[in-house]
């Protein structure tokens, strides 16, 4: 009979308007600044630098300004000036270390090509600014975050991360080391 | 693996090109090398999967070879420039494949003939290359701009190709785009130079 | 007193033979919401019917593969997500196909499960979407679209969970996938993946049935089997026409040799038939997942000297059957760092090439519901 095909839909339609008061797999919406955010663990956005110290950040940041990063991003969102120190000799950090946020597009390829461990992705948002130039320029100031932050937001990687450094730390390694403040 | 002998045994101009494993066919025998892989029953190779614009600019190398006198001599390998378009064709009736055709033409005057009355799938991707790289294809029945607008004029794929002067302001230029900036700002340095 | 005024006069019916209609033009898109993106359709109307269609696109075109052939192969990777966004992972996967090709990579057990595991879901999310969209289309609005979303959404979540994005995942790489899954990664897919047929069954009640459905799909923008293979279609519209070729069986690619599930075809190569053809393939999908959920091996994740490989001069054409059709990748390496040539056989661009075939002679509301029955995602279409 006609319009049987109509009103098989009518009844789910109904189910579903129903059920949703009852069942929470029919009603999945999040009243987002109520019930807060529904980051997973792995959840990537922008990348942020990581420092060891507490109390030194700039002292105990892990990156030596090699530049790879730099070179890897694909939309090209990173610059990077390397210190010098008195003498004009490369101090292995970086002066400048500045992320265009309005490019970057959160690919984590910096991360992944980072032999220092010391670029990671943050899980952070909620991100604004009037400014639309300078604003979206995070700065080296911005950018620095604890790794007692990372291993808030991403437990399971900066455990791993952590246990790699010291299996590194043990052994002579060639490379160098994050210099002291 | 396609034996490729009874095409070249059929259709002598064709060459065959070992390192890519490709066909390479003159212009003028392009529509019957293609109608006679659709239809004959060993191939039946009916659909044109992807069809691609390749360019490639003039190289010169300059190498050193040791003269029995104990000499250097500089030798100078140039390498032409050419313009191809690429066809891979498979078979959907009897599902093998692929075989590559190529097209080879001169980057200068690049024209090539159109297999779209044998493959209506290559028509979109036909005009793509137009599009991109103005290579101009004999007897196509449509053959526009796709993917730029009309009043475009350059092919910006060419490897060659100059993007326009059209610079906007962003806060951390470096490299290329630096050097763009500072046409555009000459006293102006970048704010990433002037915060630190 | 004139008997004329009295008597009942005679009148002329306008008969209308001589009424001419011109054949009106109009620009559809690219603003339309039924356009799915900006996308335009120059029409000519005679009356309510198409006699003339040209489909004009390119408004969202960023070159695409001259940004790839100025980055290096990895640096090109994330910008695979952003072709057809509703499926970064298949995207991902046929480049990383065609890369391990050219250079002869070789990717571990697990990695391929995963890799299997992810497109199957994949193809379930785009289906479910895209079945629900062709529902707005034909003027359900929006109330199975949003039950298709919720259930992509368990989907999402999946990709989040694993690779740290929703959509633009840049989750596979070179000689196998960037992490290894999360522990209870694997558990969580079973029960969505278990969850999955109920929402189908739903879907199906719901539609399928449909008289309004049933008037507007059958018979509506017909693909004739020999047209579709000569056009290059591919995915389910191509057997939606009735061609058995799809890739998985075709070309075997990564391991899909060792799952047993069946290709659906129609036998018409209408609307209908491409709503079908993607409600059952959906199930053999589900399949699919079932198997590879429940013989995943441990092992190793990914090759790490696929890191920093350095082609050698070659060419490669890798293809994979992409949840809207063949997805291929053409590469041509010159030695250097970065590739040559980089080209993308963009499924959803070339089915479009039927379009004005599949419209004439219909109404202009039909060849709404043609345009949404052929998937095309606007990312990958103008590049």
């Amino acid at each position: 009979m006609l319009g049987i095909g109509i009103l098989k839909g009518m009844v789910v339609t109904a189910k579903n308007f129903f059920g949703s008061f009852v069942n929470k797999r029919l009603l999945p919406t999040i009243q987002y600044p109520e019930a807060g955010n529904s980051v997973t663990l792995f959840s990537r956005n922008i990348p942020f630098l990581v420092y060891d110290n507490d109390e030194d950040p700039l002292g105990t940041m892990r990156c030596v300004a090699c530049k790879i990063c730099e070179k890897e991003c694909p939309p090209q969102c990173i610059y990077i000036v390397m210190e010098k120190d008195a003498n004009g000799k490369p101090a292995k950090r970086p002066k400048v270390f500045d992320i265009d946020i309005s490019v970057c597009m959160g690919c984590q390829i910096c991360v992944e090509v980072c032999p220092f461990e010391s670029i990671k992705m943050d899980s952070t948002f909620e991100l604004s600014t009037p400014d639309r130039f300078e604003g979206l320029l995070l700065k080296r100031e911005h950018l620095l975050k604890s790794n007692t932050y990372f291993h808030k937001i991403h437990p399971d990687e900066a455990q791993e991360v952590d246990d790699r450094l010291a299996a590194k730390q043990k052994k002579p390694a060639p490379t160098p080391s994050t210099p002291a403040a | 693996m396609i034996d490729l002998a009874p095409i070249l045994a059929k259709f002598p101009p064709v060459k065959h090109d070992a390192a890519a494993n490709a066909l390479i066919v003159p212009q003028a025998l392009a529509l019957e090398v293609a109608k006679w892989l659709r239809d004959d029953p060993a191939y039946r190779m009916d659909y044109a999967s992807n069809v691609a614009g390749v360019d490639t600019l003039p190289v010169e190398k300059k190498t050193k070879v040791k003269q029995p006198d104990g000499t250097d001599k500089e030798i100078v390998t140039k390498k032409p420039g050419s313009m191809e378009v690429v066809y891979h064709l498979y078979s959907m009736a009897l599902k093998h494949g692929p075989i590559t055709i190529k097209q080879v033409t001169t980057r200068e005057n690049p024209v090539v003939t159109s297999l779209t009355p044998i493959y209506r799938g290559a028509e979109f991707q036909e005009r793509e290359a137009f599009d991109l790289y103005g290579i101009q294809f004999e007897g196509h029945p449509d053959l526009r701009r796709i993917l730029m607008w009309d009043e475009f004029k350059d092919f910006p794929m060419r490897k060659d190709y100059v993007e326009p002067d059209d610079y906007e302001y962003e806060p951390t230029p470096h490299d290329a785009v630096l050097a763009k900036a500072k046409a555009h700002y000459p006293k102006a340095s970048t704010s990433t130079e002037a915060a630190s | 007193m004139s008997t004329e005024t009295i008597a009942p006069r005679e009148y002329q019916i306008y008969s209308g033979d001589d009424l001419r209609t011109n054949v009106l033009e109009i620009s559809m898109g690219p603003q339309h919401p039924s356009t799915h993106g900006v996308f335009r359709m120059d029409v000519s109307l005679d009356g309510e019917t198409v006699v003339k269609l040209k489909p004009v696109f390119g408004y969202l075109h960023r070159n695409h593969e001259k940004i790839a052939e100025t980055t290096s192969y990895l640096g090109s990777m994330p910008y695979t997500d952003r072709l057809d966004y509703f499926c970064s992972m298949t995207n991902n996967w046929a480049y990383a196909l065609a890369v391990e090709k050219m250079a002869g990579l070789a990717v571990p057990e697990r990695a391929e499960y995963i890799r299997v595991i992810m497109a199957e879901l994949t193809r379930l999310q785009n289906h479910a979407s895209l079945v629900g969209f062709l529902t707005n289309d034909l003027g359900a609005s929006g109330t199975p679209l949003l039950y298709a979303i919720r259930e992509r959404e368990h989907i999402l979540d999946l990709f989040e969970w694993a690779s740290g994005a929703r959509m633009m995942c840049n989750y596979m790489r070179f000689g196998g996938v960037r992490n290894d899954l999360p522990s209870g990664w694997l558990a969580q897919c079973k029960k969505v993946v278990d969850d999955f047929p109920a929402f189908m069954d739903e879907f199906e009640t719901l539609l399928t049935g449909n008289e309004i459905i049933l008037s507007r799909c059958q018979n509506v923008g017909v693909l004739p089997r020999d047209l579709a293979i000569n056009a290059s279609i591919t995915g389910p519209c191509l057997r939606a026409s009735g061609v058995d070729y799809d890739l998985r069986k075709v070309d075997k690619y990564g391991i899909y040799d060792r799952f047993d599930f069946k290709v659906p075809l129609g036998s018409v190569g209408d609307c209908y038939d491409r709503f079908m053809i993607r409600l059952l393939e959906m199930r053999e999908s589900v399949k699919i997942l079932k198997q590879a959920l429940a013989t995943i091996p441990e092992g190793p994740v990914n090759d790490s000297k696929a890191r920093n490989f350095r082609p050698k001069p070659a060419e490669a054409y890798g293809r994979i059957e992409g949840p809207k059709g063949e997805l291929g990748f053409y590469l041509v390496s010159d030695g250097t760092p970065k590739p040559h040539r980089y080209h993308v056989r963009p499924p959803s661009f070339i089915n479009l090439t039927v379009l004005e075939d599949m419209c004439l002679g219909q109404k202009i509301a039909d060849a709404v519901i043609v345009l949404g029955s052929i998937d095309i995602v606007l990312g990958e279409v103008d590049r």
